[in-house]
């Protein structure tokens, strides 16, 4: 930097730089930063949306009281189980069809257009469409188990426990097992052919290729999916919401804080609560997000 | 040679397979709104509908007001889009090629938000847009927009600005052009592949957010795409005919635009995922 003071190119320039960066520190500041400090304000009172003005101080006793909600835990693991299956069982697909398409074949182009469409479409429009399918008189899940004998009579497969949260996550699978495929895919071609012709040569067969080549190139392709498909999964609403709302015991904690804060406490005073419940959440999904950062060697000099 | 032909018929046969499991959703959707009431309620639907009508598309646009909604997505999605191009654009060349102190800060600052729960400013955001009055209006869901869609566009950007050559922009500076004409006559229109891939994912992502249109549009009139379909309901059934209908209708321009930009969506998504 002394060498070049000259060169333009190297000047460190502050005036510049301030007035590039700024519009994105004000949007962000005062969408995402301010309300997150307005947020933790609320928790500490005991408060209704409506009637803000009737609010008692009641400093972390909201937090106290959100361990103590069984719902709330409950909820809590309904999330972490969406979470894990979800993300899981779309990670072994993705691998699966990644490697599958990364060979060479007729249609290759159009069967990755294919696949990216039910990632591109509204998740609300995808849970709809899943949730005709799994209706339980019209639905095409059932009528097709019927005719194969699978089952004796219509399943309500949104109904129970037992059923609903796997088609919930057989929703989610559906719509995002294709950002796993594309992202691993992308690594896949970036692993040089030069390495499988000596493989090759060495009488390495299929399944040593894959894990003594391909699997350890595209492992750090798959840690940042992994992450970014998790923290996704922990944050997931709107196939909830649309599928269920939360019944049947498949509420997750955002569908959950989105009903006490604008439901429960639009008039009552849950407001509050409600807001203690998002503090939480968003320490929850922090500890993950330090995770994710320290994994992902972040390039910016 | 039987073994070579035995394995490609497996490897076609699983290719099919991953094809319907991806479209057959659709195709279904497609089938189930040009089926007549009386058969799309019943219990033996047939897989190819054998009358067909039209009555379901027609219904979505006089009995509600699908048309305003899908106006009112684009507005609030085009329109995000737009504004985060201009800010993140401003914002990933400053960070890909101005010198400052505490880049390293602002870049955490920003990618930060990427990770934010929705849920988790959503009451004191309503409480905030409300008390500036941009409850139902389109600015009340465009800002917002633009602060969730901004640290991946500028992540992105500031990826493309960097692996662009140095030696145009040098020889401008040479020439005595300022940083903001270099960066409008140069670096820009250069980086037009990098902007439209960025876009489309903004675009994408603000067309199907549900959460804030939820929370933020209250009124029907103002309710987006996804809000509208998933709010669809009839007097005494659930108008599965007319729902998926307008799932249809969305979907198509999406598909479009998928088999159009499929390159650059995929390099969208991938950009820093992979390099990173």
């Amino acid at each position: 930097m002394h060498t070049k003071r000259m060169d333009p190119l190297h000047r460190t320039d502050p005036i510049y730089a301030l007035a590039f960066i700024i519009p994105t520190l004000l949007v962000i500041g005062f969408i995402a930063f301010w309300p997150l400090g307005q947020t933790f304000y609320n928790s500490l009172f005991k408060s209704s949306l409506m009637y803000p003005q009737n609010r008692i101080f009641v400093g972390f006793s909201n937090y106290g009281k959100l361990f103590q909600d069984s719902r709330f835990l409950n909820d809590l693991w309904n999330t972490i189980r969406f979470s894990l299956w979800s993300v899981g069982i779309e990670t072994l697909m993705g691998i699966l069809i990644a490697l599958m398409l990364n060979r060479e074949f007729k249609f290759r182009g159009l069967v990755r257009a294919a696949v990216l469409i039910p990632w591109a479409i509204p998740t609300v429009v995808s849970s709809q469409m899943w949730r005709w399918m799994y209706n339980d008189n019209y639905g095409i899940i059932n009528t097709f188990l019927l005719s194969l004998h699978v089952i004796k009579n219509p399943v309500v497969w949104l109904g129970f426990p037992a059923t609903a949260m796997p088609a919930i996550i057989s929703v989610d699978i559906w719509k995002t097992t294709p950002f796993m495929i594309l992202l691993i895919l992308a690594g896949l071609q970036m692993i040089p052919k030069e390495l499988y012709e000596a493989a090759r040569i060495d009488g390495a067969n299929a399944w040593q290729r894959f894990w003594s080549i391909t699997f350890p190139m595209i492992r750090p392709t798959i840690g940042i999916a992994l992450i970014f498909r998790t923290l996704d999964a922990m944050r997931v609403f709107d196939i909830v919401y649309v599928m269920t709302k939360g019944a049947a015991n498949t509420e997750t904690i955002s569908v959950y804080n989105q009903w006490t804060l604008f439901t429960k406490g639009f008039i009552s005073p849950f407001f509050g609560y409600g807001s203690a419940m998002s503090v939480t959440i968003f320490l929850i999904i922090s500890i993950f997000a330090i995770f994710y950062v320290k994994t992902m060697k972040i390039r910016l000099d | 040679m039987r073994h070579k032909k035995l394995r490609k018929f497996f490897f076609y046969m699983g290719v099919i397979i991953v094809l319907t499991y991806f479209l057959f959703p659709f195709y279904w959707a497609v089938v189930s709104s040009i089926r007549p009431v009386s058969e799309l309620f019943s219990t033996h639907q047939s897989l190819i509908p054998f009358k067909i009508q039209f009555k379901n598309y027609v219904q979505v646009f006089t009995e509600r007001p699908f048309a305003r909604n899908i106006l009112n997505s684009t507005i609030v999605a085009g329109s995000a889009t737009l504004l985060c191009l201009v800010i993140g654009s401003l914002t990933g060349y400053a960070i890909a090629r101005l010198k400052f102190a505490g880049k390293m800060l602002v870049m955490l600052f920003i990618l930060s938000v990427s990770m934010f729960p929705q849920v988790s400013i959503l009451g004191a955001l309503f409480q905030i847009l409300k008390s500036a009055k941009l409850i139902n209006t389109y600015p009340g869901l465009i800002i917002p927009y633009i602060a969730l869609t901004i640290p991946l566009t500028v992540w992105t950007l500031q990826n493309f600005f960097r692996d662009m050559p140095k030696e145009l922009e040098e020889a401008a500076y040479m020439d005595g052009s300022g940083k903001l004409s270099t960066f409008l006559k140069i670096v820009l229109p250069l980086s037009a592949p990098g902007l439209v891939a960025t876009g489309l994912l903004t675009f994408i992502f603000s067309w199907n957010e549900f959460l804030f249109a939820l929370t933020f549009e209250q009124l029907p009139k103002m309710y987006t795409v996804p809000v509208a379909i998933a709010m669809f309901t009839g007097y005494y059934v659930v108008p599965w005919g007319q729902i998926m209908a307008a799932s249809v209708i969305v979907t198509v321009p999406l598909v479009v635009l998928v088999l159009i930009f499929q390159n650059k969506i995929i390099a969208g998504m991938t950009a820093g995922s992979v390099k990173g």
